[in-house]
């Protein structure tokens, strides 16, 4: 729609109304570069998988390919393990707490100085909206280096009555919704810790783990002490198995999460899980509802849903549920779906087809089940994957759509009478990641995070995340917590 | 063939070494000074003699930058003493000459000092975002009550800079003092006072808001009755007066109820091991613990 | 014995009651961080090219020029007309402003300055800026406006006694205000950077729309913070939430500390994904500014021509 204002019929008139459609704001992509091919980082040197193999990777905003990038084998994946207990061995854990910092540093550093470069690459591979990697995924990654490099020279603080020792070389598998963060998430606290790594990107969204890669090396990180293998679901099922590495920590679906602890029973491999999620979102009648419907958009649209612990069972207090659920459609009507570079976009793009495919699914389910669906009228682009935002309502929680993680842009809306009702509701699910809380009273706030079963607990805010705030689930949600104090944990011998 | 400007027969440009107050460099208002020497004696530079009027202009600029500093998250205060890591370590070759004039050590010795003031401030630049969570508590009361302690800064801190270790004391029981949020008063070492003014350079280029960091060089006698008696002055740290002032410090400072960390005794040694010269508890010494309480219940 | 029966100090319980504010002021929890976070998530949309153009254009639109110093005269007066009526010479495309601010005593002067424009006369009145003053004293301020000819009075509601909870006074100051004014039209300021939270901001908006405002303004701009985007956005949503229970329309103006171009558009932002473009309009919108406009004028020169803009190049009145 043409930027105009209406003119009144006497021209000499003030214009009579604004009809504003902001014009395109895309972010410029000169200056990240994206190379023809990547290889895996073994050994701190690039080098091509002997069995020539390499798949492609898109942008799901228009489905072009990007780049082709290495996929690890076995023998890959074998290699990277002992170019890690090599590292530990010969350099790693010959390194003062203190010098470890100062990699750490210099790698948060160097993110801070090409924080645009990794934004636009995240948006580019993964489809999220410029404003939110810009804003949100890079600021915090090299805030979580940052957080952790003042670990590594003070572990003994950490833990009374405990010296802490690393436990030698760690196998993460990340996921695909926040490349870069997660990528983060698992390598600060390790590299803090002692340990040497062995990195998986997702296989849709391998290339800001790859330009962290280079960042490694340019911070002149010892080669071996980080080692990225990509690839599928079969590197990443090689690499938790292999018998070299001492932790495995993964970040991904509930399904795949049980497999990796079924492959590590009784290894004595130390393990963390971060997994699915269907969080409550309860909204009390003394809810600030403007806020609170920023709240629960916030909790369920950000990222397009890809998020573990997203607010995607909006539990909303009978007697405003009506106030409530007509300021929220009326508030997604202004949620802007379209190219994820552009400055202006709210809701980016679907992951993968498969994503979309599954999405897709699981809400004609819901429709088939009974509830009423309500989408914003916008227009999606023709190439790509898009799902517009969702809400259901009049959803019983027997449904899969409030059972079952969308991992999408849709929100099922279902009602309570008293807090006590909310709480059963809000834990009477196998999942116990997040959950969120809006009211006005502090007392109500404490007693209902005090009965949630959930690791996360947001009152009056929603998809706050920090590096010394410790994350992670209850349940079937997974178990281990990464940053804070806490976090640590996972990547020292503590005996 | 030219001469090269850098030649023995050029004349260089001195510097002039004035005090730190409220993020600039004023001479001492007093108009006074004093010769400062090299270790071995020779002739150095003038120093302002800073007066007690000084003091309390560096008081009220330190009180004034207290709230913001102190309002910074952990993380940016983390972050800005990472940066005068940093613009410490681009600038080592100066102070090491400076500590070696200052000191009368080898130029290794000085080296390692300086290396080490600089690792100093990367260590505590790491405890800021952490005090909460060592320092701090939920505390399982009984009753239905959500309590919780958190450790927060005490205000304005006076710190007497360790006599002879001009620049790595000096910073060792600094950065302590700023990290959680404190703003600072510092009484250089009388006899070696150049190296803390040129760091003061360090912290104007280095992001730390102006008022969070004061420095007077002048006679220690002078200057700290003054600072102890001050009634907004929160707390002292005495760490390099003489044991021969310290009652008399104390027994001012009861007047505001000051907390007050005694004189230490450390030796150039000392200061480069981690295990003597370095200490987060140097840094709960100018804590308050706030603790709170809120019911739960529906 | 029989006892008297104490008598509680009216809290405004039954007042509300009565005036049917009940369930609007019910709703006064406004959310600080969340609020604050939704306001600079708004202010970073980026308007380019014509949208910008478009934008700039309704920014001068809706401007109320203000000039409010003890210092002025008619001659400074007359010369603010002049630059409202054609604010820049070399861009026939730039509108006239909405209409120009000034004190009652200079309402004569601005009226025969705009003559055969379509720039509107508003004056302050209410012994603007603190208004404190006894209320006849307030109303004769108003009186003098509207008998100078002011097409609309921008009036200050009682801090004082709205923080001493003293909401009836509140209230019915604003209803006698109203019906003084006649047909002049009745901004009724708030003074936002006095009433200490988001929570009174929401609830003066109420008690001032129910009043009669036809638009309720967020400052007098001799106090900051005053139009902050947070604030702004509080209103705004007292605004819609009031349309939607009334069906009546009150329009808002940000005033003070709306300097550049910039902030101009970031308000715009606010209101366009709040009220939707039926408030884009200098009906339903205006904003109080002086400096502003210039900014706004440099701005549009510098998407006709591509150049960064010099201020010499713009007359200052």
């Amino acid at each position: 729609m043409a930027d105009e204002i209406t003119a009144a019929a006497d021209p000499g008139r003030a214009p009579a109304r604004l009809d504003w459609s902001y014009a395109p704001a895309p972010e410029a992509t000169d200056h990240a570069k994206v190379r023809e091919s990547y290889g895996l980082l073994i050994g701190g040197k690039w080098v091509a998988p002997p069995s020539g193999s390499y798949f492609k990777t898109i942008n799901p905003a228009t489905e072009e390919v990007l780049a082709s990038v290495a996929e690890a084998a076995e023998e890959d994946v074998d290699a990277a393990v002992r170019a890690a207990r090599a590292a530990y061995a010969r350099t790693w854990s010959k390194t003062s707490g203190a010098e470890r910092a100062k990699y750490l540093y210099r790698i948060a550093r160097i993110l801070q100085e090409r924080a645009r470069e990794f934004a636009v690459l995240e948006t580019m591979n993964g489809g999220k909206p410029i404003k939110e990697s810009r804003d949100v995924d890079v600021p915090l990654a090299a805030a979580h280096f940052f957080y952790h490099a003042g670990w590594a020279d003070k572990l003994d603080y950490a833990f009374p009555g405990r010296k802490p020792r690393p436990l030698g070389v760690a196998a993460q598998v990340i996921p695909w919704n926040f490349p870069l963060l997660m990528a983060a998430w698992k390598l600060a606290p390790a590299l803090a810790a002692g340990n040497t790594v062995v990195l998986k990107p997702a296989e849709t969204t391998p290339l800001t783990a790859l330009l962290l890669g280079e960042v490694l090396q340019q911070a002149e990180l010892p080669p071996g002490v980080v080692n990225i293998v990509t690839g599928a679901g079969q590197t990443g099922a090689a690499l938790v198995a292999h018998p070299g590495v001492d932790k495995v920590a993964f970040t991904g679906s509930t399904e795949v999460g049980k497999a990796i602890q079924r492959t590590l029973a009784g290894s004595g491999k130390r393990l963390t899980l971060e997994l699915g999620g269907k969080a409550a979102n309860i909204v009390l009648d003394d809810a600030p509802v403007d806020q609170a419907v920023e709240g629960v958009v916030n909790g369920i649209y950000f990222n397009q849903g890809h998020v573990c612990c997203a607010g995607s069972r909006l539990l909303v207090q009978e007697s405003i549920a009506e106030l409530l659920v007509a300021k929220l459609k009326r508030r997604m009507a202004t949620l802007r779906v379209g190219d994820p570079l552009d400055k202006n976009t709210d809701v980016g793009a679907i992951n993968s087809r498969a994503q979309l495919d599954r999405i897709t699914e699981l809400v004609a389910s819901g429709e088939a089940d009974g509830a009423e669906v309500y989408q914003p009228p916008c227009e999606l682009p023709e190439r790509g994957f898009w799902f517009r935002p969702t809400v259901f309502t009049g959803v019983a929680q027997s449904y899969r759509i409030a059972q079952e993680e969308i991992f999408g842009p849709v929100l099922s809306v279902l009602t309570f009478r008293t807090p006590d009702e909310a709480v059963q509701k809000a834990n009477n699910t196998p999942y116990g990641l997040s959950a969120g809380v809006w009211t006005d009273k502090g007392s109500r706030i404490l007693d209902l995070a005090s009965r949630l079963r959930a690791g996360v607990v947001w009152a009056n805010t929603f998809n706050r995340f920090d590096p010394t705030s410790p994350f992670g689930g209850y349940k079937e949600s997974g178990f281990g917590r990464e940053g804070g104090r806490h976090g640590l944990a996972a990547y020292l011998d503590l005996t | 063939m030219e001469a090269s400007v850098a030649d023995d027969d050029r004349l260089d440009v001195r510097k002039t070494y004035k005090l730190y107050i409220g993020g600039k460099f004023p001479r001492t208002e007093s108009g006074r000074s004093y010769p400062v020497t090299e270790a071995k004696g020779k002739p150095w530079a003038n120093a302002c003699r800073a007066s007690r009027k000084d003091v309390r202009d560096a008081v009220v600029a330190a009180r004034k930058a207290f709230p913001g500093w102190a309002g910074l998250t952990a993380y940016n205060r983390g972050q800005v003493l990472y940066r005068v890591a940093e613009m410490l370590e681009g600038r080592r070759e100066q102070f090491v000459d400076e500590v070696a004039r200052s000191e009368g050590t080898t130029h290794r010795q000085a080296a390692d000092a300086v290396a080490k003031a600089v690792d100093r401030w990367v260590w505590y630049a790491g405890w800021a975002d952490k005090l909460a969570q060592v320092f701090g508590s939920a505390n399982p009361v009984a009753g239905p009550y959500f309590n919780f302690s958190v450790p927060e800064p005490t205000g304005v801190v006076g710190l007497v800079a360790p006599a002879e270790s001009s620049l790595l004391g000096l910073v060792s029981r600094l950065a302590p003092i700023v990290v959680s949020g404190n703003s600072a008063v510092v009484l250089a070492a009388q006899a070696r006072p150049l190296p803390a003014v040129t760091l003061a350079e360090v912290l104007a280029t280095s992001d730390v808001p102006g008022g969070v960091v004061n420095v007077l060089t002048g006679f220690t006698t002078e200057l700290v009755g003054p600072l102890a008696a001050h009634m907004d002055v929160n707390a002292l740290d005495l760490a390099g007066l003489d044991l021969a002032l310290y009652k008399e410090a104390e027994l001012a400072a009861a007047e505001s109820v000051k907390r007050v960390a005694a004189p230490v005794r450390l030796s150039g040694r000392d200061w480069l091991d981690d295990a003597r010269g370095q200490d987060p508890y140097w840094i709960t010494a100018f804590l308050e613990i706030k603790t709170v309480w809120h019911p739960t219940g529906v | 014995m029989a006892t008297t029966p104490v008598r509680l100090p009216e809290a405004g319980g039954s007042f509300l009651q009565e005036a049917g504010l009940g369930p609007l002021l019910s709703r006064s929890a406004v959310d600080q961080v969340g609020v604050e976070e939704r306001a600079a998530s708004l202010a970073k949309r980026s308007i380019k090219k014509d949208a910008k153009v478009a934008a700039l254009r309704l920014a001068v639109a809706v401007m109320d020029l203000t000039t409010l110093e003890g210092a002025d005269t008619p001659g400074k007066v007359e010369a603010l007309c002049s630059k409202a009526r054609r604010p820049d010479t070399a861009d026939p495309a730039v509108p006239p402003v909405a209409a120009v601010c000034v004190y009652p005593t200079l309402v004569a002067t601005a009226r025969r300055a705009l003559a055969g424009s379509t720039v509107k006369v508003a004056s302050v009145a209410t012994a603007f800026p603190s208004g404190q003053a006894s209320l006849a004293v307030r109303l004769a301020d108003v009186g003098d406006a509207v008998d100078a000819g002011a097409d609309e009075v921008d009036m200050v509601i009682s801090r004082g006694a709205f923080l001493a909870g003293r909401y009836r006074e509140v209230f019915e100051e604003i209803l006698i205000v109203k019906d003084a004014c006649g047909s002049a039209h009745l901004k009724v300021i708030l003074e936002t950077g006095e009433l200490g939270t988001y929570d009174n901001v929401r609830r003066a908006s109420m008690l001032a729309m129910a009043a009669g405002a036809d638009f309720v303004k967020t400052s007098t701009g001799k106090v900051q913070p005053a139009a902050t985007l947070p604030v702004a956005l509080v209103m705004l949503e007292a605004i819609r939430d009031f349309h939607d229970r009334t069906g009546r329309a009150v329009g808002f103006k940000p005033a003070g500390g709306v300097r550049t171009a910039k902030q101009a558009i970031q308000h715009l932002v606010l209101v366009n994904e709040t009220l939707g473009p039926d408030w884009l309009t200098p009906d339903r919108y205006r904003i109080g500014a002086s400096s502003l406009l210039n900014d706004c004028l440099m701005q549009l020169a510098k998407e006709r021509t591509g150049r960064y803009q010099s201020p010499d190049h713009f007359t200052i009145d």
